[in-house]
């Protein structure tokens, strides 16, 4: 796998009065890398994704991503990252093409390119059909397949997924990780969260957050043998219930 | 008498547009856990508001502890307890108020059926005078079950409780469900997440409205129609692409850690080998590959095929 180093931080913290949300978080992920991020509710994984998205200051600390500042140099973090939730994703009252534009003007691409790159996106999904239906009217895994797409139209270098699989089937859910298997082959970077033990798996690494802190950070192989356990959710079991915080 | 039946239940939306249920039957006994598994969109919902008389099925009956929902709704209503999937209490009443005015509406009180609660309610007590809009995700569903359960329904439905909660909440929430068991109230659950299937007594499978299956999870799992096997190898997403492409390769699914195929025909050891050999010539090193269970997951996913 290529070495460089797309993320960086560096005992990167964020208080809120006497709440340390991330506590002096420190690691690196690289370029073409599907991260997994995980910990309990309340562990602190928001802050710390707001954080390196350019949504939030740190306290203290220090972070790069994509090679920019957290603090100083955030627009130019947002312009260069994907972000897709199962919660904000889509326009629903705007059809498959309005939300290709709409997201396609808003990173500066040009109308030219937004035009032939929808088109052949469009061809990839399948959605030809789709195309001048409303969002909200189409099913859940398609929405979060192009959700997906739409998050990765302006080859990022990193895209941030928060729990983007919530509750779509199984067979969906798989389709939906060729997606991300696809993007990280092209080398675009994939920092995960789910609360799916078996996708887990599929990461080149995963971190554990309990209580603000990264608990462990291995691949899910190493992670397995270093807490004898067989499954990465014994891995997740044996390290959340010792959390003393549980918040959202 | 079953204490929740379904004959042929169906439920449209925007004037038979959107078919939400189709043709759903099946019986819940009384004291069983019962799971309804399922994506979102499945219709898990609309059968869990038919079931609560809070919608009318378009055909179709359904009765719930011996009572019709559509003639006999308000007395159904005293004796049912529902979580709805979206947190539903009052935001800006404290965890102690919530309670007190389920338990009034009902015409109960907290102390009479405390006994219920005791064990749930007593990990949210510290934080009774706390508005419940301000509490965490895993609070709120604790406080959630005790005001569906304050008025001691008969049946309680709970509509994905688990959605978006971690592990060891999961598994908490879990335990408390077998310990209302015991009680002797019927629970209808519905969840996403085909891991729980095994901790209930009888599950339905059900996607696009329709079931696909009803059975105990060790009887659906022995329904799995091929034997399954696990494999991996350093290169996994390569080697899922290879795999499928593979004529005598029935299904090639990843799951976890390891891969899981069935074989489209003959299935001994000397296709076996050849997949192995056809691997390795594909430059894939360290294969392990061996049998394995089905898994409620791997039941879904083929019953997915076969519908489609």
């Amino acid at each position: 796998m290529n070495r460089n180093i797309v993320i960086s931080t560096d005992k990167l913290t964020k208080r809120f009065g006497d709440f340390v949300a991330t506590n002096e978080i420190t690691f690196d992920v690289y370029e073409g890398e599907i991260f997994g991020f995980l910990g309990a509710n309340g562990a602190g994984k928001t802050t710390a994704m707001r954080m390196l998205c350019g949504l939030s200051t740190p306290s203290s600390g220090k972070a790069t991503i994509a090679g920019f500042d957290v603090y100083k140099e955030t627009e130019k973090i947002k312009a260069n990252i994907g972000y897709m939730s199962q919660k904000f994703s889509l326009y629903e009252d705007l059809t498959v093409q309005e939300n290709i534009r709409f997201f396609g003007g808003i990173y500066g691409k040009k109308k030219k390119k937004i035009k032939s790159k929808s088109d052949e996106l469009i061809q990839q999904l399948g959605l030809e059909k789709e195309r001048g239906k409303l969002v909200g009217s189409l099913p859940l895994g398609w929405k979060q397949k192009l959700a997906f797409s739409v998050a990765i139209f302006h080859e990022p270098k990193i895209v941030f997924l928060d729990e983007p699989t919530g509750g779509v089937d199984p067979v969906t859910r798989r389709q939906f990780w060729d997606l991300i298997y696809d993007a990280s082959d092209r080398g675009i970077t994939i920092f995960v969260t789910t609360h799916y033990m078996d996708e887990a798996e599929y990461c080149n690494r995963v971190s554990m957050m309990v209580d603000g802190y990264i608990k462990a950070l291995d691949t899910p192989t190493k992670l397995k043998q270093q807490f004898s356990a067989e499954t990465m959710d014994a891995v997740f079991f044996e390290l959340a219930r010792g959390a003393k915080r549980k918040a959202d | 008498m079953a204490d929740v039946v379904l004959n042929h239940i169906s439920k449209t939306y925007n004037k038979g547009e959107v078919k939400a249920v189709t043709d759903v039957s099946f019986e819940v006994e009384k004291g069983e856990l019962f799971g309804l598994i399922g994506p979102d969109g499945a219709g898990k919902t609309s059968i869990f508001r038919v079931l609560t008389t809070l919608l009318l099925p378009d055909a179709g009956s359904a009765s719930v502890n011996g009572l019709d929902v559509v003639k006999d709704w308000k007395a159904i209503r005293k004796r049912v307890g529902y979580m709805p999937g979206k947190f539903s209490l009052y935001q800006d009443l404290t965890v102690e108020e919530n309670l007190n005015f389920f338990a009034t509406v009902f015409n109960t009180s907290v102390a009479e059926n405390y006994d219920l609660i005791k064990d749930i309610y007593v990990q949210i007590e510290p934080f009774k005078d706390r508005r419940a809009g301000k509490l965490s995700g895993g609070m709120k569903q604790k406080l959630a079950l005790c005001c569906a359960l304050i008025h001691r329904p008969k049946v309680l439905f709970l509509d994905e409780p688990t959605t978006g909660v971690d592990t060891v909440s999961r598994k908490e929430f879990w335990e408390m469900l077998k310990r209302l068991k015991e009680q002797g109230i019927t629970i209808l659950v519905s969840t996403p997440y085909m891991d729980e299937a095994t901790l209930c007594e009888r599950i339905a499978l059900i996607q696009d409205g329709k079931i696909l299956s009803i059975d105990t999870p060790a009887q659906v799992v022995k329904q799995f129609p091929k034997n399954l096997y696990a494999i991996k190898s350093e290169r996994m997403s390569q080697l899922l692409r290879d795999i499928r492409h593979l004529d005598y390769i029935d299904s090639c699914n990843s799951f976890g850690e390891y891969h899981h195929i069935t074989f489209r025909d003959e299935d001994d050891y000397e296709i076996q080998k050849k997949l192995i050999a056809d691997l390795n010539s594909k430059n894939h090193e360290y294969i392990e590959f061996k049998a394995t269970p089905a898994t409620i997951e791997d039941c879904f996913i083929k019953l997915l095929d076969q519908h489609e």
